[in-house]
């Protein structure tokens, strides 16, 4: 071990305090202090203080009086919220199948030997690159109800007769956002299952093709089990920030038509800041632990599992 | 090769700065802050204004006028509209930001534990200028302090296509809302219809659904703060908002926000739609661009009207701006200098002006203004003030009402109705919504 290995004459020479770190307890601890400083001050602190404001009647300028449990009793009764979390379950869930199996698809595609290639992968990324703000503008306006491009479309290849009210209808409003959705994170998918496809050697394909086996059998027996780690972690990162979304919505449509597209973020930033409610607002926010920390965990697991078999 | 000490590099370096600009040792030896630090400095907050030329004479021509009259230094900046609440929040919370920031309708009430009275300023400039309209005091007072200084009201008036009007044989704008959805509807079968937004958005989604269900009769509270929305007249109400979106309005206005009726208007896909008066003024702006199918100046065709009469009356709401000195300001007295220095008749007016009747001043005297009888069309927006009704009917615009306006809840009451919920239910959804807030 490094530590032993020090002569006694260097040890010797050490300062009292640097000597403490010849013990690896101390040396551990002196190493990891940075950043638990670091997520202490930056995560664990406006965690709690969260909690903390969730559990009072703070309001702005109005730092209120512990309430216990009061809020999450409103919020539990709120219709808007219950539409919420419906919002937030079926947006996450409907981007994250088509995320990964177009994003997969891609990813395979992307796998092969072709002209142009490192460009074309960087040009993939571009949806992602684009800060989501910018992105999103332009799609609103490809959705707009008046000069909606997607109308005109197809309104001159003869396909529709009226405008289809994009971002005024609530079904029309919530797939509108599904898509730009899917639309920004399947790059993400695509280039990580990418460098998940390059580490599978090649010779496990060969050597299943020369034992007979289909492409669709390649692909099933070999490619996806060994990229199922990968895949997971993917996924994971992807539910995590599908379902704290809050740029894409608040630019489309705020939350409207009649709450139809509102998810947790924006909503409890309508409440909290909109309104003031702070602590309604953190309540808000916080009712999204649970749900994620469940899938978080459920999935953790399953990553292990995988991992270990 | 002489070698070079980390030492004497900086030496040399420090050497050369405390010889251009006297460094951080003349300036500590002397005792004193730097004379641009000693300075009193007000920082205001406002918004983008929609008349570009207000900005640009308040940056240019007023700012440097004040810090020469009060010996302050001025800093003036602009935001989006939207970004104001944020921006608020953010300064409260970390008690620092701005030391004047602008507030629309009732953030002032919202707002109220952190901002400093200026009922002064404001009754002196009520005394001299006619008094205070009742609109303004009721959104900026709260009966004792003044939580924010009346600053002006964007008024919201119907644009209209007057010759688009006029070949359906509608040649006076309707006062009626059978009248109003009569002219929709021959409109709408020529592929013109009336269009509103429905959507979460600041200003002209409460701007239409606020009077719209005032004029039926229906109120949010009764003077007590009750929840009194169920009602006849306010189902009513939704029921004609059912007929009347389908007969004549663009369906697409369920998603508009505050710039899509613009836009629609600017590009001939709508004839009318309640608005500030900056459609009108951007085609005055560019005459050349906004052009009618016949190829005249659009800005000849457009005309302003109110909002029409319901069986309880007319009613308007209109955007209230006031500036809110905040509590957490250290340099409150060189602010309220500002204030009392810009709300003179002198200085004020030039705002006044560059705004050519998109703002309506807060007290009574500058309806009688000469700038009315300038621009005809314009001239409907000088009542804005007077005849604006405050949220909360028919309780006071406080923070509850606040509460409602920034949940959509009345907006949605109706959006939820033309989406096809029965009118009894998206009626009982709100009132449902408001008596959580009113408890």
């Amino acid at each position: 071990m490094a530590v032993t290995a020090l002569s006694a004459a260097e040890s010797k020479r050490l300062s009292p305090r640097l000597r403490k770190l010849e013990d690896e307890r101390w040396l551990a601890m002196a190493l990891l202090a940075p950043t638990a400083i670091l997520l202490g001050l930056f995560i664990a602190y406006p965690f709690f203080e969260g909690v903390l404001l969730s559990l009072s009647s703070a309001r702005v300028g109005d730092p209120g009086h512990f309430v216990g449990l009061k809020n999450f009793h409103k919020i539990w009764d709120d219709s808007i919220f219950r539409t919420t979390v419906w919002n937030t379950f079926w947006y996450t869930g409907v981007t994250t199948v088509f995320k990964l199996a177009l994003g997969l698809w891609l990813a395979i595609l992307l796998n092969r030997h072709f002209k142009g290639k490192a460009i074309i992968r960087a040009f993939i990324l571009l949806p992602f690159i684009i800060p989501t703000v910018l992105s999103t503008f332009a799609w609103k306006w490809m959705f707009d109800p008046t000069f909606s491009v997607i109308n005109w479309s197809l309104f001159q290849l003869g396909l529709i007769t009226t405008r289809i009210n994009w971002l005024g209808d609530p079904d029309l409003a919530m797939t509108s956002i599904i898509i730009i959705n899917i639309w920004r994170g399947v790059p993400f998918f695509a280039i990580t299952l990418l460098a998940g496809l390059q580490t599978i050697s090649p010779e496990l394909h060969e050597a299943a093709a020369i034992d007979g086996a289909r492409p669709w059998a390649r692909f099933w027996h070999v490619t996806w089990p060994l990229l199922m780690p990968v895949t997971l972690v993917v996924v994971l990162f992807s539910v995590i920030q599908t379902f704290a979304d809050f740029q894409l919505v608040y630019v489309m449509t705020g939350g409207g038509p009649a709450n139809a597209t509102h998810l947790f973020a924006t909503y409890a930033y309508q409440l909290g800041i909109g309104t003031g409610l702070l602590s309604e607002g953190a309540a808000i926010s916080l009712a999204m632990f649970p749900f994620l920390f469940v899938i978080v965990v459920v999935q953790l697991l399953y990553i292990r599992r995988v991992e270990t078999r | 090769m002489a070698k070079t000490k980390r030492r004497s590099v900086l030496k040399l370096a420090g050497g050369a700065a405390a010889a251009s600009m006297g460094g951080m040792a003349a300036i500590l030896a002397s005792g004193r802050m730097p004379a641009f630090a000693q300075q009193r400095t007000v920082h205001w907050l406002k918004w983008v204004d929609f008349v570009p030329a207000t900005d640009t004479l308040l940056k240019r021509e007023m700012m440097p006028e004040a810090e020469k009259a009060l010996g302050v230094k001025m800093n003036l900046e602009t935001v989006n509209g939207n970004d104001l609440q944020p921006r608020i929040t953010a300064g409260i919370q970390s008690g620092a930001g701005a030391d004047l920031i602008m507030s629309f309708n009732s953030y002032t009430h919202l707002y109220a534990n952190s901002v400093v009275d200026v009922s002064a300023i404001a009754e002196e400039v009520g005394k001299r200028e006619g008094g205070i309209l009742p609109y303004a005091k009721a959104i900026c007072s709260n009966g004792k302090v003044y939580m924010g200084m009346p600053w002006a009201v964007i008024g919201g008036m119907i644009a209209y296509r007057k010759s688009w009007l006029d070949e359906v044989g509608v040649t006076k704008f309707p006062d009626t809302w059978d009248g109003y959805r009569e002219a929709a509807k021959k409109l709408k079968a020529k592929g013109r219809p009336f269009g509103q937004t429905l959507g979460h958005t600041f200003g002209d989604a409460p701007g239409f659904t606020y009077p719209y269900l005032w004029s039926w009769g229906g109120k949010e509270v009764d003077a007590s703060g009750k929840v009194v929305l169920n009602s006849k007249e306010t189902l009513e109400s939704i029921k004609f908002m059912q007929g009347l979106w389908k007969d004549g309005m663009d369906e697409g206005g369920l998603a508009w926000d505050d710039t899509n009726n613009n836009r629609a208007f600017l590009s001939q896909t709508i004839s009318a739609t309640l608005n500030g008066a900056s459609i009108y003024i951007e085609t005055l702006r560019k005459p050349d661009q906004y052009k009618t199918e016949k190829g005249l100046p659009m800005n000849k065709d457009i005309q302003h009207a109110p909002l029409p009469k319901g069986p309880a009356g007319q009613f308007g709401f209109h955007l209230l701006q006031s500036n809110m000195l905040m509590k957490y300001s250290k340099n409150q007295d060189a602010a309220k200098e500002f204030l009392k220095w810009i709300h003179t008749e002198a200085n004020y007016r030039k705002f006044f002006e560059s705004q050519k009747g998109f703002a309506t001043p807060c007290t009574a005297k500058w309806e009688s203004d000469k700038l009315w009888d300038v621009d005809p069309v314009m001239a409907p927006f000088k009542v804005a003030a007077r005849l604006g009704q405050a949220i909360g009917n028919a309780g006071p615009p406080d923070a509850k009402a606040q509460e409602v306006l920034s949940k959509y809840i009345i907006t949605d009451m109706y959006a939820k109705a033309v989406q096809g919920m029965p009118a009894e239910d998206a009626m009982k959804w709100a009132e449902a919504e408001l008596k959580k807030v009113y408890v």
